[in-house]
């Protein structure tokens, strides 16, 4: 396709992409609340996190997806919040919000590598 | 499209439960995402060690973190069964009838998950 | 006999400028908010302005924000919004007014024509019926939201209406939603491309003030929530460019 998508295609397209995010959110959120729930007990060490983080595909797998889901539900979701705020356009947005999806991206690989790896 | 000045609503006519849903959903969304870069920071300083990450787990003993802990945990809750409730809606089907009822039961679950979270956290 | 205390607002097209004023009226058993403003106008004060047609809840037109909500004056009783004798009668919100309860309806019925709120024909009258199953899920979709009359309660309670000037509001998107549904009509593609984005489906964010307000029980959520589905998979699958 030679021209550019129309803002309706990328408000829709964007729309569901914060759907199916938020689907494998749902899944990752209620195991991030389970864990939580059990790790807190007794307090919190680094030790104890590791022991059960480190060395682990799985988890490195879990957290990977996790933090992808995120960056992009987060930025998609204060791209409204924001565009609200000032004026209902979206577009000019778009390149903070992108910025802030790569924050996300980078810290959160940053601290699954961390925690998995070493 | 003229931009003629018209009257705005009041609280008067938000007072319903659809409405409060949405601005916990709102709140707590925002609230998450200005938290995100912070937690990821900390978690990620386990790369240099064990001993870097206590260091800054030691604030987590501090009363006034284990209570923003706990707040942190009742935001995701909600926004999670909150969210639910919207996928329900936009995928599966909208019943006037249910929505009361759902917003109690997501509100209710959240409430419960972050008391589960307060309890093993003292 | 009771009186009731109420407040009116006054005024308009400046919004600003205008104000509440305060009437006494007599209370009687029965009475709607509509007799109230019916009797200010005829016995009190002549000068004010408001709209009503057959005033027995068929036709939408007498409209008016009352303590507060989005209301049919001509089916609510006194009774039972202004139990303790307090009233406040205003012009719906979100509405330019052309003067006291009298607000101008043109961008409400813009907005459904940019929704595509019109039914496309595809068939001529030589072609025979279109035979469309009542039982069949389109069709029952378009049952439960084809009644609206275009009252414009929604588009007042609509807080997204409010912050988003171009929001096409929840009774174009209710109404487009209808048309979606229908077998018969030739636009979808183009109602798919108006009815989408920031202006469109995209933009509600289910407060449900609409579907709590509508006096005919619709629930435009519902619609838009069909409508935010069905533009998502025409995005995915280039029906929407």
């Amino acid at each position: 396709m030679t021209a550019p998508m129309s803002a309706q295609r990328r408000e829709a397209l964007f729309w569901l992409a914060q759907r199916a995010s938020a689907a494998a959110l749902a899944l990752c959120v209620v195991v991030h609340l389970a864990t939580m729930i059990v790790a807190v007990r007794g307090g919190l060490s680094a030790a104890e996190i590791l022991a059960r983080t480190r060395g682990s595909v799985g988890w490195m797998a879990f957290y990977g997806v996790f933090v992808l889901a995120v960056a992009i539900h987060a930025p998609i979701g204060l791209r409204t919040v924001l565009a609200e705020s000032s004026g209902g356009h979206r577009r000019r947005l778009d390149l903070a919000l992108a910025a802030f999806a790569l924050l996300l991206l980078a810290a959160g690989m940053r601290a699954v590598v961390a925690v998995t790896v070493g | 499209m003229r931009a003629a000045a018209t009257r705005y609503n009041d609280g008067r006519a938000r007072g319903h439960a659809g409405w409060w849903a949405f601005l916990v959903h709102r709140v707590s969304g925002v609230a998450l995402a200005a938290f995100l870069p912070l937690h990821f920071t900390v978690l990620g300083e386990a790369l240099a060690g064990p001993a870097a990450l206590d260091r800054l787990l030691a604030w987590t003993q501090h009363p006034l973190v284990k209570a923003s802990e706990v707040v942190l945990v009742l935001l995701l809750a909600v926004h999670l069964t909150g969210g639910l409730r919207l996928l329900l809606a936009e995928f599966v089907a909208w019943r006037a009838e249910w929505q009361p009822l759902l917003i109690a039961v997501a509100g209710g679950t959240a409430a419960l998950c972050a008391l589960l979270f307060a309890l093993n956290l003292a | 006999m009771s009186t009731l205390s109420v407040r009116v607002w006054r005024g308009g097209p400046d919004i600003g400028a205008g104000g509440f004023e305060t009437y006494e009226v007599p209370r009687l058993p029965a009475q709607t908010v509509l007799d109230v403003v019916t009797h200010i106008q005829r016995r009190i004060d002549s000068t004010l302005a408001y709209r009503f047609a057959c005033r027995v809840g068929m036709c939408g037109s007498c409209a008016m924000t009352v303590n507060g909500k989005a209301r049919w004056t001509c089916r609510t009783h006194v009774q039972a919004v202004a139990g303790d004798g307090a009233l406040e009668i205003a012009p719906l919100a979100h509405f330019p007014v052309i003067r006291d309860l009298v607000t101008d309806t043109r961008d409400f019925s813009d907005k459904w024509a940019r929704a595509k709120g019109e039914f496309v024909p595809t068939s001529t009258r030589s072609d025979p019926f279109a035979a469309v199953e009542p039982a069949s899920a389109a069709r029952r979709a378009i049952d439960a939201a084809i009644e609206c009359i275009g009252c414009g309660v929604c588009y007042a309670s609509c807080d997204v209406v409010g912050w988003n000037p171009a929001y096409l509001g929840p009774a174009a998107l209710n109404r487009a939603w209808t048309l979606v549904n229908d077998v018969r009509d030739g636009a979808r593609a183009t109602r798919l491309a108006a009815i989408a984005g920031d202006a469109g489906c995209h933009a509600c964010h289910t407060h449900q003030s609409c579907s709590e307000r509508c006096p005919k029980q619709l629930a435009p959520t519902a619609s838009i929530a069909g409508l935010k589905r069905t533009t998502a998979f025409a995005a995915l699958t280039g029906e929407i460019k």
